[in-house]
């Protein structure tokens, strides 16, 4: 079975391994019907809407002064959060599977209660911990460095629970044998970890990029929602709800499906670009 | 293994498909009435009288009236309750913090334009804007001015996620042309305030509880949430100014109602002196006064929306996001502050 698995995982044996079909139209077909309703349906919808001005109707409702800044402050945090969570997620999921620590099998546990947590819960609980009346000293709330905090907490499970298989999974025969060749510590996890890992820790630092995009919850309390300061796009979204401007709340939704589309995509790019430098 | 894989995917698929189907099915008879002469009237309100109506429930369950009838509860913020019954959530009796609310269910024709014709023109219950402090009021906040004294954090809700945050800034506009101002002085006090208020949270609770949470000297409030605070032990005070905007909360029952006889039964108990002192007794200011009910400061300047023209007008004026005046003011607080 193991032997199957790592047969499998093999880049290109997939393509030969022909599994006998059964029905494979009807199930495609299930499949496409499943994603259109409860993914395609939806999103195109929302394109949809925040073309009901037309363009520049489009344009005018990104392009006004809160919109725009609570798209930059959202699209730059979340690429810092995804940076950190790239390289604490990946030390982490390292920690986990090559160390040997007391308690490590709560602390892997733990790693996935953010993802549990209600983010609201989550949003409460750092302003009990960071906020005006901190109890460790700490002022973080109502300003930026809140929202970034809170975007870490929600995110943090991503990058460590893509890259800690993949980790398990490496054969470490390789490190030892570079290793008796000479090769430095350094080198090991340049030229033999990190390729290996590399697209695990891609995926998981895209998808908590797009997870900080959309973040609500825990960054309703703890940024302050200072309009053009503090506030951001998906609190800004939920604001235009408000004043009934559904195409408005529409149109920025379309630019953050947008920059997590450009991404990916882009992320998709230099994956393969690596994969063929190798 | 990639064999069963696939069949679980078709699998999930297909109770996706059938789950989608039953909700559809399931719509419409939410409202169907239960076995043995009962009826279920479905109240759909915002969040704050929950407390109120779960006993106000109770005594007209009590009386003849109310003896068949059940009750489907849903509370949540006034905005969203009007647009989920207005996309089709099943409602006989609904109730919201202001009468844009209630506007947008009469242009769904899901509530009678004549909804506000009656002795108490709609309204169920009143409140006004009053300003909460610490607990003995350190910095001695009483009154419009202080607001915008040097030093001083005000809380107040973003005025384009919370209609709450409206009434409070309309409180305030009314209340710097009482003292004396014309519009652009006025104008630029609302200016002034936004100034001094560090956090805006999107909604009324949520600036409670960062309010309660140690931000800021002094919090813009309905009186009916200070009053609430109180009773939850928070450590606030609050003034009632002499001039503040009265609020008025609507009622009605909807035009949709499979029981529009128990509704209208309901709507009319909620005007018994039972119920409007179950209101007061939760902070409301009743529209039926009566020996029982509590006893509310009465502010001399007393206004209301009208004074400015009514919802519409002040939504053009005030609250465009791009060209109303509140919109520009937040527009020039985009510029980073202290922090």
């Amino acid at each position: 079975m193991s032997q199957l698995v790592s047969e499998l995982s093999r880049p290109g044996v997939r393509a030969r391994v022909k599994m006998p079909a059964l029905g494979p139209s009807v199930n495609g077909g299930f499949v496409v019907l499943f994603l259109s309703l409860v993914v395609l349906i939806p999103l195109s919808m929302v394109v949809y809407h925040a073309a009901d001005d037309g363009w520049s109707g489009f344009w005018h409702q990104v392009h006004s002064p809160l919109a725009w800044s609570a798209l930059k402050l959202t699209v730059g945090t979340s690429l810092v959060v995804a940076l950190i969570n790239l390289v604490m997620g990946t030390a982490i999921a390292w920690l986990l599977v090559r160390d040997r620590l007391p308690g490590q099998s709560v602390l892997d546990t733990i790693i996935d209660l953010p993802f549990a947590l209600p983010t609201i819960v989550a949003g409460v609980t750092l302003i009990l911990l960071f906020g005006t009346t901190s109890p460790i000293g700490i002022d973080l709330a109502y300003a930026r460095s809140g929202v970034l905090v809170a975007l870490l907490f929600v995110t943090l499970p991503f990058v460590v629970r893509t890259v800690q298989p993949v980790l398990l999974e490496l054969d470490r025969d390789m490190e030892e044998a570079a290793a008796s060749l000479g090769a430095s510590p350094l080198t090991i996890f340049r030229r033999i970890v990190l390729p290996t890992i590399a697209p695990a820790a891609a995926a998981g630092t895209t998808l908590s990029f797009a997870r900080a995009l959309s973040e609500f919850g825990s960054i309703n309390f703890i940024s302050g929602n200072l309009p053009g300061h503090t506030q951001v796009a998906s609190v800004f979204i939920y604001g235009k709800i408000q004043e009934d401007s559904v195409t408005g709340a529409a149109a920025v939704s379309t630019v953050l499906l947008a920059v997590s589309l450009v991404v990916i995509v882009l992320l998709t790019v230099i994956q393969r670009w690596v994969a063929r430098r190798e | 293994m990639t064999y069963s894989t696939r069949g679980l995917v078709a699998g999930l698929a297909l109770t996706g498909a059938a789950a989608l189907t039953l909700t559809g099915c399931n719509g419409g008879s939410a409202n169907a009435s239960g076995g043995g002469g009962k009826v279920k009237l479905s109240l759909v309100a915002y969040s704050t009288p929950q407390a109120a109506y779960e006993k106000i429930i109770k005594a007209f369950q009590a009386t003849p009236a109310g003896k068949n009838v059940e009750f489907q509860q849903s509370y949540g913020a006034s905005g969203d309750q009007s647009r989920a019954v207005a996309s089709g959530l099943a409602a006989d009796v609904v109730e919201f913090s202001l009468a844009p609310d209630m506007q947008r269910l009469v242009d769904a024709k899901i509530v009678a334009p004549a909804w506000d014709k009656n002795q108490y023109k709609g309204m169920v219950t009143d409140s006004v804007v009053v300003i909460a402090t610490r607990k003995g009021n350190p910095k001695h906040i009483v009154d419009w001015p202080d607001l915008v004294k040097p030093g001083v954090e005000v809380i107040t809700p973003n005025p384009f996620t919370s209609g709450g945050a409206r009434w409070n800034l309309m409180a305030a506009y009314g209340g710097s042309l009482a003292d004396g101002d014309d519009e652009n002085q006025a104008d630029a006090y609302l200016g002034e305030l936004l100034k001094h208020t560090p956090v805006q949270d999107s909604s009324a609770r949520d600036s409670l509880q960062t309010f309660t949470q140690g931000k800021g000297d002094a919090l813009l409030s309905y009186e009916n949430d200070a009053i609430f605070a109180q009773q939850n032990n928070q450590a606030i005070d609050y003034t009632v100014p002499d001039n503040t905007i009265l609020i008025e909360n609507p009622v009605a029952v909807t035009e949709t109602s499979e029981h529009p006889t128990e509704a209208k039964a309901f709507v009319d108990f909620l005007y018994s002196d039972t119920a409007q002192k179950i209101f007061s007794d939760n902070g409301y200011r009743p529209v039926v006064k009566s020996d029982e009910t509590r006893d509310f400061p009465q502010p001399s300047g007393l206004f209301d929306i009208t004074k400015f023209g009514g919802w519409d007008a002040v939504m053009t004026k005030f609250f465009d996001p791009d060209n109303g005046i509140v919109g520009k003011i937040e527009q020039g607080l985009g510029v980073p502050t202290s922090k």
